[in-house]
């Protein structure tokens, strides 16, 4: 007995205080609010840190950073983009805002649970900024943690920084847990009438599947963390092996550092599909809206979404090919990285495909669609390199890999959010971000970022080493790619100064934004289908929608819009019988 | 158009049908149960990640494990049994799954007040199995166990054994504030309406944790 019915029938209790509006909110809109907000600004101290970072490599000296800041920006830079940032944005925030919306659901199915989800991400993000301020500051491992660096002495942060790390992920899986919890049920459980779940559009497949990945990588995560943090605080010998340091032998005995990168990257890949999935269930919709055509080969699409999940958990140790290991293991784990680019690709015809021949409005959200195709593309294809051994050994901890990773899970995900706002922006506040800004922003952005790291593959092949503090005296580095370190930095700073006009148009919109009305962009989805724009508590007024068709109804033929919304039923379209229900 | 009615394929597809139709894919499940089902995945990777660790520091350490049946063993009126305590332990717990199934029937029959006592037992069993773990720290502890070492091998041992059983105890005990909790809901009468597959529920989260020892029991005390 599900309770969707009686949730229908049920008066809504609709909050009146500012305080249980805004503050301890448990509307999902409200929360999603709350985490997009909170990834964005904690995002910034990211973007800080890697123009810092930047600065230093291109020009050495020029800024106060010596190597033990280095370090300590770049480890806080990578974990934040990655888990603060994108996965709290992905999951948390558009998570939040559109499942709900999307299935037709009046909120999450335990709100409660929801709004403690944003609390504890909250507090995690407190704790991992109260690290800039500990004695010795925050962390310097590198984002990856390996041990038994990472809680030794003489590397930075070893003191305080690392601790406050371990604690703040393991609160940011309780957080990530207790939100997932709630979006997979809404999902499987919480839908309206008439959306079976092929049905939902993308969008809601990705981050449903991202989910689960979540759900099922982060304990990995998880005992790792808890184990380092008992190595730490309580001396236990997990992943810490005999050690001498200084001349002297460590407290530890007998643990394995080849664990813990084991752990680590049963999570960490996964990780890297929970921030693209979401990624690829969006841009699938905003292609198929912006270039009004149905999505092509939608249940490829889903099915492709689903293999590449399941995948994601076989294939970790390619991150561990220079640690060592069974040649045989190494053979296992290229091939399953290759058989995973296979329903990747697919996914990049199918988008190629729904844009071939559709009418194409280069709107911004469109833009930054494209932006993310090829970037995603390039990404990817270096990629299907690294996941060679013998062409990753070569490769490996160069710039090749910083430009790898940059392009495929940081900039193209980006990339994604970014149109994603400028889509959705609308429907959250009723008004329309600006036109000409968001083009400026676009054109610096993915211009900038190609030129950031399109050199920086070249830089890899000479044999420039990544996480380096400085690069004089390298005999093997050639003076010229000092020049193009300079070349990118300089770039880098504006790509980064220009994520004011961003801002600065999400503040001015609102207030002065061209009011949008319920469906600016002519879209089937529910939620742009909503009684009021923003959606009140409760989303649907008196009655939920009843949903008679998918969600691609793009470009029918003989309809008098060129699009059918999904609450449409047969009936009420003069058209022939073209139903793409399945 | 209409997707309420019944889907006619079979086989792979039929399932694939079924689970993507209408509404909700697990018919006549609640939100909370689908919920807890998820939730219990989950921890089943936390308990896994646990095990895998424990087993690979285990074979990476270069000290000699201890003999487990020598550590867990408790003498007795004169007699020296091996892994005695711990044969009570699980078969306390195993009988608190018991009055559990016992406590989720009588929910289902709405007998309230059964259902009650029987989740309070279950409770009951329980303490005593978190009362019964910290004697067995206590002891091992006396003996000179630490996570950082210990005198009869492996410091990996200490390290594995406090943490591991320390992460299921802390499981029993939120059981167990979960089990009286709810009990005591259920004995005011908070359920007459809604109906009593809370009980279901909290068994749920209550099987999983007993199911959790045994493979701890196995890995652990008799490997
Ligand atoms: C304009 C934007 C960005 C710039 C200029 C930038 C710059 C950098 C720099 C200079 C490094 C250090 C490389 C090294 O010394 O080895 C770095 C590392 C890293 N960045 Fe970014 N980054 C940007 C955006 C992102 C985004 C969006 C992500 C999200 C995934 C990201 C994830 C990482 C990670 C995971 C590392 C590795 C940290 C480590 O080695 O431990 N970055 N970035
Ligand atoms: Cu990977």
């Amino acid at each position: 007995m599900a309770y969707a019915d009686d949730v229908e029938n049920e008066e809504l209790h609709e909050p009146t205080s500012f305080i249980s509006k805004y503050v301890w909110s448990q509307d999902h809109k409200v929360i999603a609010i709350q985490y997009s907000t909170t990834a964005i600004l904690v995002g910034l101290v990211a973007l800080v840190l890697s123009g810092m970072m930047r600065m230093q490599i291109g020009f050495p000296g020029s800024i106060d950073m010596d190597a033990t800041a280095y370090y300590q920006a770049m480890t806080m830079h990578g974990m934040i983009m990655v888990i603060y940032l994108l996965t709290a944005i992905f999951l948390g925030g558009f998570g939040n805002y559109l499942i709900p919306l999307m299935v037709g659901a009046r909120d999450m199915v335990f709100p409660y649970v929801n709004m403690l989800s944003y609390w504890f991400y909250l507090v995690s993000v407190l704790v991992l900024l109260a690290s800039f301020f500990v004695p010795g500051g925050p962390t310097g491992a590198g984002w990856t943690l390996y041990p038994p660096q990472a809680i030794t002495a003489g590397t930075p942060g070893s003191e305080w920084g690392i601790i406050l790390m371990l604690v703040s992920l393991i609160i940011f899986i309780i957080a990530a847990t207790m939100g997932g919890l709630n979006y997979v049920t809404t999902v499987l459980q919480a839908r309206t009438h008439g959306m079976t779940m092929f049905r939902m559009p993308l969008t809601v497949w990705g981050i449903f599947v991202a989910t689960i990945l979540a759900l099922l990588a982060f304990p990995a995560l998880f005992v790792s963390g808890l184990m380092m943090l008992l190595d730490k605080t309580i001396g236990t010998s997990f992943f810490m092996p005999d050690m001498m340091q200084f001349g002297s032998q460590l407290d530890y005995s007998g643990g394995s550092p080849i664990l813990f990168q084991h752990l680590f990257w049963f999570f960490g890949h996964p990780e890297v599909y929970i921030v693209a999935l979401p990624a690829f269930g969006l841009v699938s919709d905003l292609i198929s809206v912006h270039a009004r055509r149905s999505i092509f080969g939608y249940r490829m699409m889903v099915w492709a979404i689903v293999s590449i999940g399941v995948l994601s958990f076989v294939v970790w140790a390619h991150h561990m090919y220079v640690s060592g290991m069974n040649p045989y293991f190494g053979f296992f784990f290229a091939t399953t990285t290759l058989v995973i680019a296979v329903p990747t690709a697919l996914k990049v015809y199918n988008w190629l495909l729904t844009l071939w021949r559709g009418n194409i409005h280069l709107t911004v959200p469109m833009l930054f669609s494209l932006a993310f195709i090829v970037t995603f593309l390039v990404g990817g294809l270096t990629g299907l390199f690294l996941g060679n051994v013998v062409v990753d050994i070569p490769l490996s901890d160069t710039y090749f890999v910083v430009a790898h990773f940059h392009m495929v899970m940081g900039v193209a995900p980006i990339l994604v959010v970014f149109g994603s706002i400028y889509h959705w922006y609308p429907k959250i506040t009723g008004r329309m971000l600006h036109d000409g800004i968001g083009k400026l922003h676009f054109w610096i952005t993915f211009l900038g970022t190609y030129l950031i790291y399109f050199p920086m593959h070249y830089l890899g092949f000479l044999g420039m080493p990544r996480r380096y503090y400085a690069y004089e005296d390298y005999p093997f580095i050639p003076d010229s790619a000092q020049s193009l370190n300079a070349f990118i930095t300089v770039v880098a700073i504006v790509v980064g100064i220009s994520q004011l006009l961003f801002l600065f148009n999400l503040a001015y919109s609102y207030f002065k934004g061209a009011p949008s009305g319920g469906n600016p962009w002519r879209a089937t989805s529910l939620e742009w289908l909503t009684p009021e724009t923003p959606p009140k508590h409760g989303n649907w007024g008196p009655s939920l929608p009843v949903v008679h068709r998918w969600a691609y109804d793009y470009g029918v033929p003989g309809a008098v819009l060129d699009y059918v919304p999904q609450t449409t039923s047969a009936e009420e379209v003069p058209v022939h019988e073209n139903d793409h229900d399945e | 158009m209409d997707n309420t009615s019944q889907p006619t394929t079979s086989g792979m597809n039929g399932l694939i049908e079924d689970w993507v139709s209408d509404k909700d894919a697990f018919k006549n499940v609640s939100w909370g149960k689908t919920m807890m089902w998820i939730f219990l995945l989950s921890d089943t990777f936390i308990f896994s990640c646990f095990l895998v660790g424990y087993m690979s520091v285990r074979m990476t350490t270069d000290v000699p494990w201890p003999n487990t049946s020598e550590v867990f063993a408790l003498t007795i009126a004169g007699e020296h049994i091996p892994l005695i305590l711990i044969a009570i332990m699980t078969f306390v717990l195993i009988t608190s799954s018991g009055t559990m199934a016992m406590a989720v029937n009588c929910g289902y029959r709405r007998q309230r007040k059964q259902a009650a006592i029987l989740m309070l037992v279950t409770a009951v069993f329980g303490v005593c199995f978190v009362g019964m773990q910290a004697f067995e720290w206590t002891k091992l502890i006396e003996e000179g166990v630490r996570p950082w070492g210990n005198p009869m091998g492996a410091p990996q041992f200490g390290a594995a054994f406090f943490m591991i059983t320390g992460f299921h105890g802390f499981h029993v005990s939120i059981g167990v504030i979960y089990l009286t909790v709810v009990a005591l809901k259920v004995l005011r009468g908070d359920y007459e309406e809604r109906g009593y597959e809370i009980v279901e529920i909290t068994g749920l989260y209550w099987h999983f944790v007993d199911l959790v020892w045994v493979f701890i029991f196995a890995f652990f005390y008799l490997w």
